[in-house]
């Protein structure tokens, strides 16, 4: 059977989600190729329509975009910014930023949770990011959220997963993909969360200041297939000392 | 220093004022030694401390400039990728109630005065928005009077019809004041203090509100109190010593910032250019070296400020700017009053040295591997 997940009644075979944020826009293309990615992101704040820069016109065709509400500084706010995206043809895919924090950009999980509801209400698919807290997560599950996506660090700093051992909380205990997005900075890491059983990454600054952006996108490519190969597979036993050849107590046995 | 407020000037608590004034005294640029920049050099993002800042302002870490200029091109493509801003700056009026003994603008200076109307107001903006631009700073004289809040309101309302961000630098207000010109569009508020240094404030600025020194200190907290999404900071380095300047801006940013998580801060950092009916103003202390530096501190110190580079510096200093530590660059500037569709109906603030249109800009940022970002806001 083939690999797939699923977001609201659309199914993917891709997991990785490209961010599109930090990149000229030229290679948008060759990166989304080499990726192999099906869903790309779009800031709805910097969409110039009609204009310079566009970055409406360079997403190829037939890859799903998934605005988000970056600059929503609340759940009001994203709203309507979602609104926005929708009524430019974006489609009804939605990535929740609320953030008003700007050292950081760490989002608000109760402002978060609170726009996820108003916009699963009014039909759209919401992918809230957050940050890995299970109480949060399940509201977000409650309020209608398709995925959830927690950070693995702060945005744009390519630490890593800082926040392991929260995620695979939510892996473990939430019935929906958790897509980790934030913080992923090297193939290895989107490997290793892969491992854990998460459905999808999303990453933008550690392509974007690579040396080589398509070169990189493909690198991630692998990591997440070999990752998420690893998770199906189950991954062998970890321990801490070499197991003895004969047991101890086999003698009881004889 | 004049602390005295006028009538009808808001007064906040002193408290931020004084701590910044304190740290800015305490400091010693000469102390600092080869170590101390090494040290702030090892810092990761958002751990680089005052102290730290200060040590990369110093004199001795001049040396270093290379590797700083390394390490905040570093942090700026962490955090803002390969984007950088446009805008253009939009004059709507050069009247002037301050008399500032070194700019172009002050009320005693015998230049050619003048506003738009709203329809001039109307053309110009029609006029840049058809180069391109999404993003647009409108600025006056300091003249509450020729420049009413209502006017300037209305120059917002308009700006809103043709661009996606509209920013203002104009003379500082109360925080109701500032609430009218936000909903009235403008998100953005940029006041430089000029200097830090209290005295020479004081007797740099002969007459006029802007006297006022704390008033425009908490201009930034006002404005974010009216609902602004950011506020700008800057020092116009070479009034005084500029380390310490850009020491104190730094500091003053950092804490507002502080106060109020949710503002979006940025930097300007202008030198001293010639000004019109005076070319002897031209202070040799801030060379180019020395700005980058500052530049570069500033970066290094709040990674996530926005950094703007003005025309009043040259094309080959903003292109590389832009390349190291830089995310916001003007085009296609005048700085007279409107001239974008037809002649100026007042004199330039200063000269400047970068007169590239929005296409030369444009297709300059692209050859440095960088992406233009017309907008990057949406106002909600």
């Amino acid at each position: 059977m083939e690999d797939t997940f699923k977001l609201g009644s659309h199914t993917f075979k891709s997991r990785f989600i490209l961010g599109s944020g930090k990149f000229s826009l030229d290679i948008i293309n060759a990166a989304v190729q080499e990726a192999g990615a099906e869903i790309i992101t779009l800031a709805l704040r910097r969409a110039n329509i009609g204009g310079i820069a566009n970055i409406l016109d360079y997403i190829p065709k037939g890859v799903t975009i998934l605005p988000n509400t970056s600059g929503a500084r609340n759940a009001d706010e994203a709203l309507r910014i979602a609104r926005l995206a929708r009524e430019c043809g974006c489609g009804d895919f939605v990535k929740v930023e609320v953030i008003h924090e700007s050292k950081y950009l760490l989002p608000d999980n109760y402002q978060t949770a609170k726009a996820t509801e108003m916009m699963a209400k009014e039909g759209f698919i919401v992918l809230p990011y957050m940050y890995p807290d299970l109480n949060a997560a399940r509201d977000m599950a409650n309020a209608g959220a398709a995925a959830v996506m927690p950070l693995g660090a702060p945005i744009g700093t390519n630490k890593g997963l800082v926040t392991k051992e929260f995620i695979q909380i939510l892996v473990d205990e939430i019935d929906l993909p958790i897509i980790v997005d934030a913080g992923i900075g090297r193939p290895s890491q989107a490997c290793e969360a892969m491992e854990m059983g998460v459905a999808a990454i999303m990453a933008n600054t550690a392509i974007a200041t690579a040396g080589d952006v398509p070169a990189m996108a493909r690198a991630f490519r692998q990591g997440i297939e070999a990752g998420r190969t690893a998770y199906l597979a189950g991954l062998g036993r970890i321990k801490d000392k070499a197991d003895a050849s004969s047991p101890l107590t086999g003698f009881l046995d004889e | 220093m004049s602390f005295k407020y006028l009538p009808n000037m808001e007064q906040l608590d002193h408290s931020m004022m004084n701590q910044v004034l304190d740290e800015v005294a305490a400091v010693d640029f000469e102390a600092f030694t080869a170590n101390d920049v090494r040290e702030a050099l090892k810092k990761d993002s958002f751990n680089v401390t005052p102290r730290d800042f200060a040590a990369l302002l110093s004199p001795v870490a001049q040396d270093f400039l290379e590797d700083i200029a390394r390490k905040a091109q570093i942090e700026t493509r962490k955090r803002f990728g390969n984007t950088i801003c446009l805008y253009t700056p939009l004059y709507i009026a050069n009247y002037c109630a301050n008399h500032c003994i070194y700019c172009g603008f002050n009320c005693k200076n015998k230049i050619q005065r003048g506003s738009l109307t709203y329809e001039e107001i109307e053309t110009e903006l029609r006029s840049i928005s058809e180069t391109g631009l999404q993003e647009i700073l409108l600025l006056t004289g300091e003249h509450r009077v020729k420049s009413s809040i209502e006017f300037i309101a209305e120059a917002c309302r308009l700006a809103r019809k043709y661009f996606t961000t509209v920013g203002i630098e104009v003379y500082p207000m109360n925080s109701d004041e500032y609430k009218i010109l936000h909903e009235a569009g403008a998100d953005f508020v940029s006041v430089y203090q000029e200097t830090y240094n209290t005295e020479n404030y004081d007797r740099l600025h002969l007459s006029g509100p802007k006297k006022v020194y704390p008033y425009r200190f908490y201009s930034q907290e006002r404005a974010l109190m009216g609902g602004m999404r950011g506020v700008g900071f800057g020092a116009l380095l070479g009034l005084d010593d500029f380390r310490k300047d850009a020491f104190a801006t730094g500091l003053h940013a950092y804490y507002v910032q502080k106060k109020y998580p949710h503002a979006e801060v940025s930097f300007s950092c202008p030198r001293l250019r010639p000004i019109v009916n005076d070319d002897t103003i031209n202070p040799k202390d801030v060379y180019e070296r020395q700005l980058l530096q500052v530049m570069c501190a500033y970066r290094l110190f709040m990674p996530f400020a926005g950094l703007n580079i003005s025309t009043r510096e040259g094309a080959k200093f903003r292109d590389n700017a832009i390349s190291i530590c830089a995310t916001r660059i003007s085009a296609g500037v005048k700085t007279g009053v409107g001239g974008h569709s037809e002649e100026e109906k007042g004199d330039a603030q200063f000269i400047i040295s970068d007169g590239r249109s929005v296409d030369e800009i444009v297709n300059r940022v692209q050859e440095l591997g960088l992406q233009c970002a017309m907008t990057d806001y949406v106002y909600v």
